[in-house]
């Protein structure tokens, strides 16, 4: 009671502050609050003028985006008719055009059958994802690859553009992550053997770039396999990624293990859970929200990387900008090419940044003071 | 040197294994499944393999397979396509992935032999060559005593330069770079006098400049670069069909035969080459175990060897590169089809 009333006696005394901050108070507080301030200011202003004006200028000034080639545009500004024209390959890839409305279905279903995990008032939404891992696979495949149902098969090295990179890094994404919290619980097993196959594994991966991995998968597991017997090269490149991804995420969530105190084990423990219950039910909900921002920076670390494959002929969208500029007609408009993946690129890295913003927001609300 | 010795160790190892259990000759497999797998250029080369505006491929190499594709099927479309980068391509042709390698491929001795692979023919002589402001008024490569080259690090490129320069008694001063668009901008800045790569490189750089008709390429050409197709080695009737379509295009432009007048021909002409190469008599087709008509349908379909190169490189399309050593040899070029007859 007491403290109650001292608290609101100390409120009344000191009115909440209400300062309008005007334009010009921000700026001298901010930015010229002492002359070498100022001077910085100045001169990261000019710096600035001289890079910006000139790449404004080229991008959006004196860029041409009309006509349908190279004929339209001139050498002043950027020739953004290019992405116009290609806009599709950017897209699909070298995917027929007239089946391309099957890469937007099942674009299309996997949005909608995502919406459920955002509603928070769905009460199974952990049953609902491990269903929608198993299930959808088998829905994208039939309508990407097709050969059945009356599609027309359309062969892998004709996937390509933004869809490839959302392929590879959906495929890694779903599968390196059970795979990495299994071989972190595998790590931390008190079972020999399981626990030095684990170790094995995550280490020899680990240390070893992607690179490596990949021209392993394209070039050398060919050789090694009998004659006649031929696995899919985007399917091998596809299995690269997934146990490369896996190992980092392992290390990742044992991180997370790592800081729960020993005192919740024990608890689980005493109440009778067994190593899976304790597991699912105390530990692991408790360390994979420790560790989001981990999780993600390995999310969007890998949704990167996936621009590796071209150094094994896969077309992603990086591979697509660099072949589109190989077109005799298209000739030296590589800047503007690689310049629009990149932009697609970086749209896809911040939504995924600022999704897990939101998913630590919202489950870290319990902790918050 | 080890690495690479290792590869081919390990290459030709995994051939003695898989070599002979592969499942039929390459050629029976091809009419079995109904279409040629061919591996081309993943990185995309202007002029030898490039998509369109369409998503379809074309270029120099691509005819290639299409022609192959025609000899078999009568249709040029029943190729598919495997984008393979450098590294990639020759484990992909043994492999067995694809059927046939059509990737602007440099014929060596070891890649004959060592590689466990076949060279068929040579579609394009390419070779190093040197490119100079018009402004320098030099004619020729043996002007430029003194002059400052710009050429990229770390290829045969750099040290066949300084062969040519030592071996002609010339000075010269290297600027290095490590790409090839460095290189451009570099050149056209003035920072060299010369720009030196292989010659379908210098003309396709060339459509990049901003005043391309500033710059000329010099006719000499300083190493030699024979791009062709290839097949599994020991993969012999495959080989020789391959090796007959690229001359029926080569032999087709020798004899005047066009895809505009190769069915007035057909029908019409007396000359016993041309009767025997489109199938009208003889028994070439049986012997190659192709359909009589195989040349036709190449030239139908394909067009002969000029009308290709002028497709995909010559002067009407943004590289325009001079016939030079790949025009046909009855005008002084090396492009020689082995006799029809």
């Amino acid at each position: 009671m007491a403290v109650q009333e001292r608290a609101s006696a100390a409120a009344a005394v000191q009115p909440p502050v209400t300062e309008r901050i005007t334009v010009l108070a921000w700026l001298k507080h901010n930015l010229f609050s002492t002359w070498y301030n100022s001077l910085l200011t100045i001169l990261v202003g000019y710096l600035l003028y001289l890079v910006l004006v000139p790449v404004f200028r080229w991008a959006v000034l004196d860029a041409t985006v009309s006509g349908d080639s190279k004929e339209a545009c001139d050498f002043a500004g950027a020739c953004w008719t290019l992405v116009k024209v290609r806009f599709g390959q950017y897209v699909y890839g070298l995917y027929p055009e007239d089946q391309r409305w099957r890469v937007n279905l099942a674009l299309a279903i996997a949005a909608v059958a995502m919406v459920p995990l955002f509603l928070e008032r769905f009460r199974h939404r952990l049953t609902y994802a491990v269903g929608l891992v198993l299930v959808y696979p088998l829905v994208g495949y039939t309508l990407f690859y097709g050969g059945w149902l009356g599609l027309p098969v359309v062969e892998t090295p004709r996937w390509g553009g933004l869809f490839l990179t959302l392929v590879i890094a959906g495929v890694g994404i779903t599968a390196s992550f059970p795979l990495g919290i299994l071989l972190a619980l595998g790590r931390r097993s008190e079972m020999p053997v399981i626990r030095s196959l684990c170790v094995a594994f995550i280490e020899l991966v680990r240390g070893v770039p992607l690179v490596t991995i990949l021209f392993m998968a394209s070039v050398m597991l060919p050789l090694f396999l009998p004659a006649g017997v031929n696995f899919d090269k985007l399917m091998r490149a596809l299995v690269g990624v997934a146990l490369f991804s896996a190992a980092y995420m392992a290390e990742v969530v044992r991180g997370g293990l790592q800081a729960i105190p020993k005192g919740q084990y024990e608890a689980a423990m005493a109440l009778g859970l067994g190593y899976w219950q304790m597991t699912g039910l105390i530990v692991l909900p408790q360390a994979l929200r420790l560790v989001i921002p981990g999780i993600v920076n390995t999310f969007i670390g890998l949704f990167k990387d996936t621009s590796l494959v071209t150094i094994i002929g896969l077309f992603d969208l990086l591979g697509m900008a660099k072949l589109i500029v190989t077109d005799p007609r298209w000739l030296g408009l590589a800047a503007e090419s690689y310049i629009f993946a990149a932009f697609g690129f970086w749209i896809f890295c911040y939504a995924m940044s600022r999704y897990s913003q939101h998913v630590e927001r919202r489950l870290s609300a319990g902790e918050r003071r | 040197m080890r690495l690479s010795t290792l590869f081919a160790a390990a290459s030709v190892m995994a051939l003695a294994a898989g070599g002979q259990a592969l499942a039929g000759p390459t050629f029976d497999a091809v009419k079995e499944k109904g279409f040629v797998q061919c591996g081309v250029n993943g990185s995309g080369l202007p002029g030898f393999a490039s998509v369109d505006d369409k998503g379809n491929w074309s270029g120099l190499d691509i005819d290639l397979c299409k022609a192959v594709a025609a000899a078999v099927f009568g249709d040029a479309s029943k190729v598919k396509y495997t984008p393979l980068t450098a590294k990639e391509r020759f484990t992909a042709l043994q492999s067995g992935e694809i059927d046939l390698l059509s990737r602007n491929t440099t014929w060596t001795l070891t890649r004959d032999t060592a590689l466990g692979l076949d060279f068929v023919g040579v579609n394009y002589y390419d070779g190093q060559g040197f490119m100079v402001p018009k402004s320098l008024g030099v004619k020729s490569a043996l002007e430029l005593d003194g002059a400052s080259v710009c050429v990229q690090t770390g290829t045969t490129t750099e040290l066949n330069l300084a062969d040519f320069f030592r071996a002609n008694n010339m000075s010269y001063e290297p600027v290095v770079f490590e790409t090839n668009d460095e290189l451009i901008g570099a050149f056209q800045a003035g920072r060299c006098d010369v720009f030196t790569t292989d010659q379908s490189g210098l003309y396709s750089s060339r459509t990049k400049f901003e005043n391309p008709d500033d710059f000329v390429v010099l006719p000499e050409v300083i190493s030699k670069e024979p791009l062709g197709p290839v097949v599994r080695h020991g993969d012999n009737e495959w080989g020789d069909v391959v090796r007959w379509s690229l001359y029926a295009m080569v032999e087709a432009e020798e004899y005047g035969v066009t895809s505009e007048n190769v069915d007035e021909l057909k029908a019409n002409s007396t000359n016993p080459t041309i009767r025997r190469m489109l199938g009208v008599e003889g028994e070439f087709g049986k012997a190659l175990g192709l359909p009589a008509d195989w040349a036709y349908q190449i030239i139908k379909q394909i067009g002969n060897y000029g009308e290709s190169f002028e497709r995909n490189l010559g002067a009407n399309t943004p590289l325009k590169i001079k016939r030079g050593l790949n025009d046909l040899w009855t005008r002084g070029g090396l492009q020689y089809a082995m006799p029809f007859r």
